[in-house]
């Protein structure tokens, strides 16, 4: 071998494969603001449409009157329910098995809600046409707290399930009663709670926020009336699903449809499902033969398209004296507003919140959610989360930590006495999930070591004493979160969406020269699939990462996926990317035991091409393969090198982690210092460490604005007070908390690369880990639980009902 | 979020800006920075007619020693006074405030003139400015007159500002040598105005207070004047019980709307903390 020989490790760090650091590819554009969003697209002719919004948050609508707005110069047209109804599209179904009003169709359900779409020749037309429409309402009253919704005398809200005593999920027990859903043996966990020897019980909420992407959602639809086709420029994270909503809803071709998701600012689950702006651009271009642009500014984002959570969670926990947990029991009051617009999969109406046992060996459980209307925008959507699994660990972490207080004992280590021993996978969940791996004691261990965790909790001790002596005003909590999470919906044996089995898919395409195009079902929004993707396909194949070309988003050429969220991309794309090269790399060993003259079985894989066993100089390169692939194939076999897989994952993967977050409050304001943020996580194999990296970043960021102030909030009278970033808590660069991230990786079994998926785990573990610093902070005062969000006047007023004030 | 149509000019000469104003009348506004009407406009809550630009008009911007006054012209930015060593050097409280509005992209454009003019609660200037005890030279159709801080404010966005009048200059006598000077603010995030903040420009003597003015913000519909607080700390050396004192009459004059920033009494609670740690920095940083 001469000094230009490459060695195995160059060879290796050539590719960018799996393991690398690889720069982000599509940083190149974005970072020269160069990237191509629904807002840049500009068609000839284009017109705008903007909604009329009700200020009521219930109300009968008596008119609409459009004659003054249609004088506008510029105004084209105003469209309102009866317009829909013409074309059967006043109401829309929802992911969630319920339908919507597209428009006011009688009656207002939420402040902000849509009733009239104007459409003009450009924005500002359609805002002076908005405020010339004349609505005359009459005022009912609102339904604000979802604990009164199913008051016998509580207000009918939805006049259109009047009689309608089952929904889409059984039987309803209330005029605003959506859904119940039980899952669990009940018999079996009473008997538990019957005989503990401890036993805590606490009603948990997670309040009402929002996903907030920086991109509001926004669509360009354009009809083409000679070929009946239908174009659709939008904020979609999945856009085949939307390509076959409008199929069903408008009655078009499928084929005639064409979907395109360009470049996205965020999603975080609210760009799964379909919004009245949707609708009314496709009828309005349908109607005018142009195209039509719908741009949701702030306020309508925030207030209108789907809000997450407003879980209320009452918890209750059976233990032995030592800590030994025996029996969870949960009942949840889901908060839908005035749709259940979820984008849940089809049977699963709360979501995975079964998932609600986290990490720890319940013996028993049994979970009851009840979902029910209020006048409030709808949702809930899973805010950079799987399904309800956020709102499942912060149960399931608080009230442990509760339990921790009522027992004596230290938090941690009641949660290794808990857990879910390495042995016992893959485990089988009281509540009928089977995780497939983890090393929950290895994680957690780690994690109490590199913070010093006996070092912070004897530091606390000191400044109680203190605080308790006068000589300070700040207290300090230590919040520890372990969280289990389920992500990669999923199997068709249990996930459907529209009756839509939710596998995913991926088409390579290898090219003569050693290059190629993969496209996928997914669609990023910033989880920068376009350098991940590629590293897959990289290491299975042995071509270098910047000689694949990934694509996603146009459903004209990707093959047909479920899109982007709840953490699916990874278990399930990269689950059907790993399969779709692995079918190259195997047409790719016949074309090399032909060209090298050898039986297929003689040849073995390194690295980037394949190698006769025993013959080392006998190598022939993927490169070399693939132009061999368009010239000389073996006798009999079709040219070319590409293959398609759609995967249908066997399980869910079950990433998880360990957190534990210090932070000090001044309680006096009420303010907050974190001074200390440690985030382990265990995500399966690790495909791009700085992407993951990046991704725990960006969700701890969300995490520590959830928990410390993010919220959507209404008032007694149901208008929504929280409609821009001045209220709603967007922290900035100088807010939030330096990040220590580190990792263990426990593979997940049943995956062909071992990946479990990261992008929501910093949501979902640090939530709680916040929230219990908090109540950890306080819990010396007597405290048990103080509800999120922990604002600073919330915790003023935490420290003041606790009595710190009474003596000074 | 989409503005109405409006016509726009932008006068060179302020002679020219005050001659539009008057004859545009009611239907006119001036712009400065923008970042205070702009979003008004585009909630459409305000929808002037007619926008009167002032960044043409050189004689409004500036910052200037005039014997023992320091004159800051209308236009100049937030910015402005934060690169101007006049305002750190004799002024320096103007400087700590200024730092503690929204962010450098605002700071580029918000002027100092929009924002004492506005008559925004929320502004940190106004309770500086009466604090400090300056005047406010206004320039109508029939002349200019000069205007205390502390007249200028009879309402939320209410102002002795007279239509056709434009406010052309501040004018702030500098504190004397070795005063004790702190902003106190507690706002939730940067870009936020405060839930509550306090203003404190002192002198010492001996280990005693020696005069003393406190300035409110964000506390009532106008910026306050906290007199009687100030008269409690006056003689003392600012011990735990003045200070109580001290921040009690405070709070007693704070009439703060509940806002998601919080509830009424943690606003005033807060106000009177602000007070209390505003009067500890700046004795601690007076000679
Ligand atoms: C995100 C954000 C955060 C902010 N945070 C703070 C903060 O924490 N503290 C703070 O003090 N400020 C804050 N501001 C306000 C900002 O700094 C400006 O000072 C303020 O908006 C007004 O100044 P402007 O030059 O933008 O005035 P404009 O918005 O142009 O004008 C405001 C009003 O004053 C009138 N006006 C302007 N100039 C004159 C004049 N010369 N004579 C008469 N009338 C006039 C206008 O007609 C208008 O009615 C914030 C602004 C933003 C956008």
């Amino acid at each position: 071998m001469n000094d230009m020989t490459p060695t195995r490790e160059q060879r290796t760090a050539a590719l960018e494969g799996m393991g690398c650091k690889r720069k982000r590819v599509e940083d190149i554009r974005f970072t020269q603001g160069k990237g191509n969003y629904v807002d840049d697209v500009k068609l000839p002719g284009m017109l705008h449409g903007d909604f009329v919004r009700s200020p009521h948050p219930h109300a009968r609508v008596k008119s609409i009157d459009d004659s003054e707005a249609l004088k506008v110069p510029g105004v084209l047209a105003v469209i309102t329910a009866e317009t829909l109804k013409t074309v059967n599209l006043a109401w829309m179904p929802t992911l969630a098995g319920d339908v919507q009003m597209v428009l006011a169709d009688g009656k207002v359900l939420f402040q902000n809600q849509e009733v009239a779409f104007v459409v003009a020749t450009d924005r500002y037309a359609a805002d002076d046409g908005i405020n010339k429409v004349k609505v005359e309402y009459e005022p009912l009253p609102p339904l604000v707290d979802p604990f009164k919704s199913m008051d016998p005398n509580a207000p009918v809200l939805r006049e259109d399930l009047a009689g309608k005593t089952s929904g889409a999920h059984g039987p309803r027990k209330h005029h605003n009663h959506i859904f119940e859903w039980t899952v669990g043996d009940k018999e079996l966990t009473d008997a538990a709670f019957n005989k503990a020897e401890v036993t805590i019980k606490e009603m948990i909420s997670y309040h009402r926020t929002h996903p907030s992407p920086l991109e509001t959602c926004q669509c360009v639809c354009s009809f083409d009336k000679i070929k009946g086709e239908l174009t659709i420029w939008g904020t979609f994270q999945a856009p085949h699903v939307i390509r076959t909503v409008v199929a069903l809803i408008a009655k078009l071709p499928e084929q005639k449809i064409h979907v395109i998701a360009p470049d996205i600012g965020g999603g975080f689950g609210n760009k799964v499902g379909a919004y009245p702006g949707y609708i009314c651009a496709a009828v309005a271009s349908i109607v005018t033969g142009k195209p039509v642009k719908w741009v949701e500014d702030r306020i309508e984002n925030l207030t209108a398209t789907s809000f997450a959570r407003d879980y209320h969670m009452t918890t209750e926990i059976a233990a032995t004296k030592e800590g030994k947990v025996t029996g969870l029991r949960v009942h949840v009051l889901a908060d839908h507003g005035a749709f259940d617009a979820c984008a849940d999969p089809s049977k699963w109406p709360a979501g995975f919140f079964n998932i609600v046992t986290g990490s720890y060996d319940f013996p028993t459980a049994h979970l009851a959610v009840d979902g029910v209307y209020t006048n409030k925008a709808p949702g809930g959507v899973a805010y950079r989360c799987s399904f309800r699994v956020t709102e499942a660990a912060y149960c399931i972490e608080r009230a442990m930590d509760i339990l921790a207080q009522k027992l004596g004992m230290d938090p941690a280590e009641l949660r290794l006495k808990n857990f879910i021993k390495p042995e016992q996978f893959p485990y089988h969940s009281a509540l009928g999930w089977e995780y497939d791996s983890g090393d929950y004691g290895t994680a957690m261990r780690k994690a109490m070591e590199t913070v010093k965790y006996a070092e912070l909790r004897k530091e606390q001790e000191q400044m109680r004493a203190a605080f308790k002596r006068g000589e300070t005003r700040e207290i300090m909590g230590i919040g520890v979160s372990f969280f289990t999470e389920i992500v990669g919906a999923g199997p068709s044996k249990n996930c459907d969406i529209l009756g839509i089995a939710m596998f995913d898919s991926c088409e390579i395409r290898m090219h003569p020269t050693g290059a190629g195009i993969a496209r996928m079902g997914t669609k990023s929004q910033g989880q920068g699939h376009e350098t991940t993707w590629a590293q897959i396909i990289a290491t299975e194949i042995g071509i270098p990462a910047d000689n694949i070309m990934v694509e996603e988003g146009n459903t004209d050429t990707a093959p047909y996926g479920l899109g982007t969220y709840g953490s699916r991309s990874t278990p399930v794309a990269g689950a059907a990317i790993a399969m779709a090269a692995r079918k190259i790399r195997a047409k790719a060993q016949m074309i090399a035991a032909y060209k090298l003259e050898v039986h297929e079985d003689d040849l073995e894989w390194d690295i980037d091409g394949f190698r006769v066993k025993g013959l080392p100089g006998k190598f022939m390169s993927m490169k070399d393969i693939c132009w061999a692939a368009y010239n000389s194939v073996p006798p009999g076999m079709e040219p070319g090198l590409e293959a398609v897989s759609y995967y249908d994952p066997p399980n869910m993967t079950y990433p998880f982690g360990a957190y534990i977050c210090v932070m000090t409050i001044d309680v006096d304001t009420g303010v907050y210092k974190v001074r200390r943020f440690y985030a382990l996580d265990d995500c399966g194999t690790r495909i791009n460490p700085m992407i993951i990296e990046g991704q725990v970043h960006g969700g701890l960021t969300e995490a520590f604005a959830i928990a410390m102030g993010q919220e959507i909030r209404y008032d007694a009278e149901g208008n929504v007070v929280t409609g821009s970033f001045m209220d709603f808590f967007m922290p900035t660069a100088v807010e939030t908390p330096h990040w220590e991230t580190d990792f263990t990786v426990t593979p997940s079994p049943h995956h062909p690369i071992g990946a479990k998926g990261v992008g929501e785990s910093p949501n979902v573990g640090g939530v709680p880990a916040f929230s219990n610093a908090v109540n950890d902070a306080f819990s010396f005062l007597g405290s048990t639980h103080i509800q999120m969000p922990h604002d600073f006047w919330r915790n003023w007023a935490a420290a003041k009902s606790l009595g710190v004030f009474a003596s000074a | 979020m989409i503005p109405g149509s409006f016509s726009y000019h932008r006068p060179t000469t302020l002679v020219d800006a005050v001659k539009l104003l008057w004859t545009l009348g009611d239907e006119a506004r001036p712009l400065a920075g923008g970042h205070s009407l702009v979003p008004m406009m585009k909630l459409r809550l305000a929808t002037p007619e007619h926008l009167v630009d002032l960044h043409g008009i050189a004689d409004l911007k500036g910052i200037r020693r005039d014997g023992s006054k320091v004159l800051i012209g209308a236009m100049t930015t937030q910015h402005d006074l934060l690169a101007s060593d006049e305002v750190a050097r004799s002024i320096p409280i103007l400087h700590e405030a200024a730092l503690l509005i929204a962010d450098p992209q605002v700071r580029y454009r918000g002027t100092v003139g929009g924002n004492v003019a506005n008559g925004d609660p929320g502004n940190d200037m106004p309770a500086l400015m009466m604090t400090l005890g300056a005047t406010y030279r206004l320039e109508g159709p029939d002349g200019g007159r000069e205007v205390a801080a502390a007249d200028y404010y009879q309402g939320a966005y209410f102002t002795a500002i007279e239509p056709g009048e434009l406010l052309a200059s501040i004018s702030i006598p500098v504190p004397p040598a070795g005063h004790g000077f702190a902003y106190e603010k507690l706002k939730r995030k940067v870009g936020d105005y405060a839930t509550a903040a306090a203003a404190v420009v002192l002198t010492m003597s001996g280990g005693k207070v020696a005069t003393c003015t406190i300035g409110l913000t964000n506390l009532s519909e106008t910026p306050l004047l906290a007199d009687a607080a100030a008269k409690e700390v006056i003689g003392t050396g600012l011990d735990a019980a003045t200070l109580k004192k001290a921040a009690a009459a405070a709070e007693a004059i704070m009439a703060p709307a509940a806002d998601a920033r919080g509830p009424i009494e943690y606003r005033k609670h807060v106000g009177g903390i602000m007070v209390t740690r505003a009067l500890q920095r700046a004795a601690a940083n007076a000679a």
